[in-house]
């Protein structure tokens, strides 16, 4: 059991974070909120490839002498475009929370649907 | 000598052409510019096609660096045939465009329309000829994200929101894709699908490759709206300026589907999709209620976009429906609607199009005696409604089909039945607007209105055409599905 909890304790991180952040995206209202518990779901599988990449002991994967253990770089540089796709994803998203907030004069989910209803 | 270069240029030439589009700024220039980039890429799809069929499978090494190690760019006849439609339906929308974008868009904002129009179609056509999982993503996001851009450039503040929404299920969507590609990595240490298929017996039965397929197939199911996580679909595709809606219509989800077929089919293989995972028996009742649901849901709109929008969902039912039969014909048929519907649903959007220039309204309304009004353009959307029934001599009769004989084939012959009832559906919602449009006298206001312009009415007509003209010769469109088919199953050739 201690085993499954701490041998894993990576693992854990990431569904801990991964469940937290898409229970916000479907749980608020406030449009601000949602991305937030957006950014975290994606983050939560960053470091999911980020741990896969990580050798126990490992170093960067330079020759040099005396070392043997390298660990995979190639998951990291995978994130690093993936991460870029995040900051662009928000970078939208808040763009148009700004013109949400512009034309309806509210970021609250339910408020912008009473407006649409009453329209 | 460039010709061998021809699978990059395909994506390269719109994604340069993206920035210049922002640099040139100068309206009819830019329009003119990104109209010739749209055709010059549909020519190499045309090239690529043919080279397909006369020698086989395509690989490119990108960058010169030899798969696994570096990107491939991949290339079989059902991911030919997929290129072929995004790209003759983008620059066929785009040489539509002159009219409509200046009716509904902003002067000043027509090169950065431009631009993420170009970036949305670079994204497709990367997501269709790329031979590597990581690299759909990107693709993927690229096109995504340039199609949440597109879409809030609708003229109500409604836009705004409906794009907001697809944002949010869409990066969903692409972070479960995400999740899955990187569990598919963690068991097999390559990203090229080709690769991949064959180290993946090795790993046979593991728990993680499992929760791959399943983040794999729920993440696609989101981007190509399959009920029922379609729910970001309609309030898209109505609230978009109708070019867009055109476009994405045609493509965008149809892009996901071919992924979703080249993972279960050439990474998984059909004995991992459909025996050990049973895609089939998930799938069916799905695709079935979605038909069902969705075309029902269509019915009782009232505005025609949205009648449209719902409809697309009710069609994506049949294509998976097809892919969940499991057979060649089946696989055939799912495929070839692919296809036919692309073509049709692109055609009937440009013809809304058109009666919202005039109009400056799609609500059903509004429409009231516009077939007198406007007769070539609502003889095209009801040419076009006639392709979703199914009527014979038109595209959506060859889908249909081959989806009832691939039913029959199966022994499914309750499935065959529903498919007839749920075409009585699609009767109901085109009569509809055939009764308004037609049999209703039109307003005073309407009855001053004059027939679209030829530069509109023309690539409608194309669409429309083609929806015939692939009703009556089925041998590019049922047999490049056919070879995909038997392609994908692993038979010859």
């Amino acid at each position: 059991m201690i085993e499954l909890l701490l041998g894993y304790y990576n693992y854990w991180i990431v569904i801990f974070l991964m469940m937290t952040g898409f229970y916000i995206v479907i749980s608020r209202g406030n449009l601000i909120k949602k991305l937030i518990g957006l950014s975290i779901f994606q983050v939560s599988v960053f470091l999911l490839y980020i741990t896969m990449g990580k050798l126990e002991g490992g170093t960067a994967p330079i020759l040099q002498e005396g070392v043997t253990r390298y660990s995979n770089p190639l998951p990291s540089v995978l994130i690093l475009t993936a991460i870029v796709v995040g900051v662009a994803t928000a970078a939208l998203a808040l763009a148009l929370v700004v013109r949400i907030h512009e034309s309806y004069g509210t970021i609250e989910e339910d408020e912008i649907d009473a407006q649409d209803r009453a329209s | 000598m460039i010709e061998p270069h021809l699978p990059a240029l395909q994506v390269v030439l719109p994604l340069v052409a993206a920035p210049l589009a922002v640099v040139l700024r100068r309206g009819r220039l830019v329009l003119g510019f990104a109209t010739v980039v749209a055709w010059a890429t549909f020519g190499i799809s045309v090239a690529l096609l043919r080279r397909v069929l006369r020698e086989g499978t395509i690989s490119y090494a990108l960058g010169g660096w030899e798969p696994p190690w570096g990107i491939e760019y991949r290339l079989d006849p059902l991911g030919a045939l997929v290129l072929l439609l995004v790209s003759g339906v983008g620059a066929l929308v785009l040489s539509y465009a002159p009219a409509s974008l200046t009716r509904e868009i902003p002067r000043d904002r027509h090169h950065l329309f431009l631009s993420a129009y170009l970036l949305c179609l670079t994204g497709l056509l990367g997501i269709v000829i790329t031979g590597d999982l990581f690299n759909v993503f990107v693709f993927l996001e690229i096109s995504s994200l340039s199609s949440y851009a597109l879409i809030s450039m609708g003229a109500r503040r409604q836009a705004f929101v409906a794009a907001f929404r697809y944002l949010i299920l869409g990066t969903i969507g692409a972070t479960f894709f995400l999740l899955g590609v990187g569990l598919m990595y963690m068991m097999t240490g390559t990203l090229n699908m080709a690769d991949m298929a064959a180290r993946l017996p090795a790993v046979e039965g593991t728990r993680t490759l499992l929760a791959a397929f399943a983040f794999l197939s729920v993440g696609l199911s989101l981007k190509m709206a399959l009920f029922p996580l379609h729910l970001w679909l309609p309030d898209a595709y109505t609230e978009a300026p109708s070019l867009v809606s055109a476009f994405l219509a045609a493509t965008a989800t149809k892009v996901s589907v071919y992924v979703l077929l080249r993972l279960t089919f050439t990474v998984y293989g059909e004995p991992f999709s459909f025996e050990f995972m049973p895609l089939d028996r998930i799938l069916m009742p799905i695709a079935l209620g979605g038909i069902f649901v969705a075309s029902t849901v269509a019915i009782f709109q009232r505005n025609v976009k949205r009648l449209l929008a719902y409809s697309s969902v009710a069609q994506i039912g049949y294509i998976v429906l097809g892919i969940s039969l499991g057979s060649e014909t089946g696989l055939t048929a799912g495929i070839v609607h692919v296809f036919n519907h692309g073509l049709t649903k692109g055609g009937m959007f440009l013809a809304l199009g058109c009666v919202a220039l005039r109009l400056g309204s799609t609500d059903l309304d509004d429409l009231r005696g516009v077939g007198r009004v406007m007769p070539l353009t609502m003889l095209a959307w009801v040419l076009g409604g006639l392709g979703l029934i199914g009527v014979p001599l038109t595209a959506g009769f060859i889908s249909k089909w081959y989806l009832i004989a691939a039913a029959l084939e199966g022994g499914w012959w309750p499935i065959a039945a529903l498919l007839l009832i749920s075409s009585l559906l699609a009767v109901v919602y085109v009569w509809r607007v055939v009764e308004t449009a037609y049999f209703q006298a039109p307003a005073e206001s309407t009855a001053r209105l004059g027939e679209a312009p030829l530069s509109m009415l023309l690539p409608t007509w194309i669409l429309i055409g083609a929806t015939l003209y692939f009703g009556l010769a089925t041998s590019i469109s049922a047999g490049v599905a056919r070879t995909a088919a038997q392609w994908l199953l692993g038979g010859a050739p």
